[in-house]
């Protein structure tokens, strides 16, 4: 066994082990708390545990599945995502070949690309192509009508869910010398440090939070979960430097410019929420609500750390 | 028509067909207080779509399904070999005849026997595709009739959101939303509830499913 998969499955197993001890104190929780299911708090935190035991298994196999896998595994999300983004959108009828294009042509290529390692293209194919060849499909139709609303939305829609997404398996794609066959690690410190500091935001939030930090975007966020949440989250980052190619000081900045993106992407994406008048973006995922609503940090941080260490550690 | 094709066949089509439905629309039952219908009932639903019957096929438990019929036009659905094999082999729809000179069977009776015969009937009240602007047509007058003839049948309406916007009429590639099927509490027809009453009750009762505006969509 190669140190990178040993590595992986040493990282697998820990979060197991972590999901086992949240499984367990939910499960006490329940039986002291909420026996009868009354809790929704109770209820929907082991909901979500129950989730986050899928999520991890799938992503697992996906990782040992190699390249093919994590790719397969976020072209899956973005097309989930995309699904999520365009059913909240002002779409009409004139967009149908726009939105189609959108969905069986960029998000295909984009990976084929990704796939294909082709970094030249894939990182503007969809905001310079894409960008210019969307409104001229809409606009075939002659439907001006909120054109540039609608036109904004599904360009958007493309950069969220399906630029930014990608460049989590675009990790895979970068050559940093003596870190060899070890890229899928590099994706699980980025997929572990956003997700723990969304929890750990919201168990210090649950715990010690007092001030809301934007009562007007999303009523859970406080300013005692944040700063708590991006803390520890950013210590979990130095402390896994050991499955990067940083040192442990350059694995907490790391972390913690990731836990920042994916708390501002986090806040946008709420903004967004509450614009079309939704809770969730859907309903993908017991006790989480849609995929975007579990991926929206994700996709804030993957491009900015895939471009710093592309920029600082990679030959390509 | 053809001969008809294997009946092997039917099964695995069905099921492919509820497959790439989900896949497209992950679509998800929103059901009433009472829960899911136990009993044989008539479901009737806002009709903007080919795919629409498909839909609330897909989310019935499958125990539910098995004796579910979608009632069709004849004409549309008997026009070609693949359209009568995926509508009276694949989906066994009640087929009626929607223009009245071209009838041989009565409609009304047609979907009775079909309710006698122990089966659920998914059924579309305004009787063609909605291409306008507003939410539901008039309804015709078959579920007032149906209603009176077998008066102590439930009528469940269904709301099925988003799938005209997954594939519009005259485009054939579906784009993915994700669509929700709303199923409302059963109402039955009054003793001596007249057909006007009846057919607004139960548009009334159809439209209060209708979500508030997701997308701003036509």
């Amino acid at each position: 066994m190669s140190a990178a998969s040993s590595d992986l499955i040493h990282l697998i197993l820990g979060i197991l082990g972590v999901l086992l001890v949240a499984s367990v104190i939910g499960y006490v929780l329940q039986r002291r708390l909420s026996p009868d299911g009354s809790n929704a708090a109770i209820e929907n935190l082991n909901a979500r545990i129950k989730a986050w035991w899928v999520m991890v298994i799938l992503i697992g196999i996906a990782f040992l599945a190699g390249r093919a896998g994590v790719i397969l595994l976020f072209a899956f999300c973005s097309f989930a995502a995309l699904r999520e983004f365009i059913t909240l959108t002002n779409t009409r009828r004139a967009d149908h070949w726009a939105l189609a294009a959108a969905f069986f042509v960029a998000l295909p290529l984009q990976y084929y690309l990704l796939w294909a390692e082709q970094y030249g293209i894939y990182s503007i194919f969809i905001p310079v192509y894409a960008f210019l060849f969307m409104p001229i499909i809409a606009v075939l139709r002659g439907d001006t009508e909120r054109f540039l609303i609608r036109i904004a939305e599904v360009q958007w829609a493309l950069m969220i869910c399906v630029f930014c997404a990608s460049h989590v398996p675009a990790l895979l794609t970068l050559h940093i010398p003596g870190y060899e066959g070890r890229n899928v690690l590099l994706i699980a410190f980025l997929v572990i440090v956003v997700q723990l500091s969304d929890v750990l935001q919201y168990v210090w939030g649950k715990l010690f939070g007092r001030h809301k930090i934007a009562p007007k975007l999303s009523p859970s966020k406080t300013v005692e979960g944040f700063v708590g949440g991006v803390a520890s989250a950013t210590l979990i980052g130095a402390a896994l430097w050991w499955i990067t190619p940083f040192t442990p000081l350059q694995a907490g900045l790391l972390a913690f410019v990731i836990t920042l993106m994916g708390f501002f992407g986090g806040l946008v994406m709420s903004a967004i929420k509450r614009d079309r008048g939704v809770k969730d973006w859907g309903h993908l995922i017991e006790g989480h609500g849609g995929l975007i609503d579990r991926l929206d940090s994700v996709v804030f941080s993957a491009p900015i750390f895939f471009h710093l260490v592309r920029y600082w550690w990679s030959l390509s | 028509m053809g001969k008809p094709v294997a009946a092997w066949l039917t099964k695995p089509v069905a099921a492919a067909i509820v497959l790439f439905a989900r896949a497209i629309t992950a679509v998800r039952a929103i059901w009433a207080e009472s829960g899911v219908p136990s009993e044989r009932c008539v479901y009737f639903a806002n009709h903007s779509s080919n795919g629409d019957f498909i839909l609330i096929w897909a989310v019935l438990p499958p125990r539910l399904r098995q004796r579910t019929r979608p009632v069709a036009g004849a004409d549309y659905w008997l026009k070609s070999r693949l359209k009568s094999f995926i509508g009276r082999d694949v989906f066994n729809a009640v087929l009626i005849e929607r223009v009245r000179e071209a009838r041989t069977e009565d409609p009304v009776e047609q979907m009775a026997a079909a309710i006698d015969a122990g089966c659920s009937l998914i059924l579309f009240p305004e009787g063609t595709r909605n291409l306008t602007e507003a939410p539901l047509q008039p309804f015709k007058s078959g579920l007032f009739h149906l209603a009176k003839m077998r008066p102590d049948i439930d009528l469940v309406p269904v709301w099925i959101n988003n799938l005209n916007r997954v594939m519009p009429k005259g485009e054939f590639v579906p784009i993915p939303l994700i669509c929700t099927v709303t199923f409302g509490n059963a109402l039955r027809i009054g003793a001596d509830e007249e057909k006007a009453d009846f057919l607004v009750r139960a548009q009334a009762a159809l439209l209060a499913l209708s979500p508030k505006q997701m997308g701003n969509s036509e």
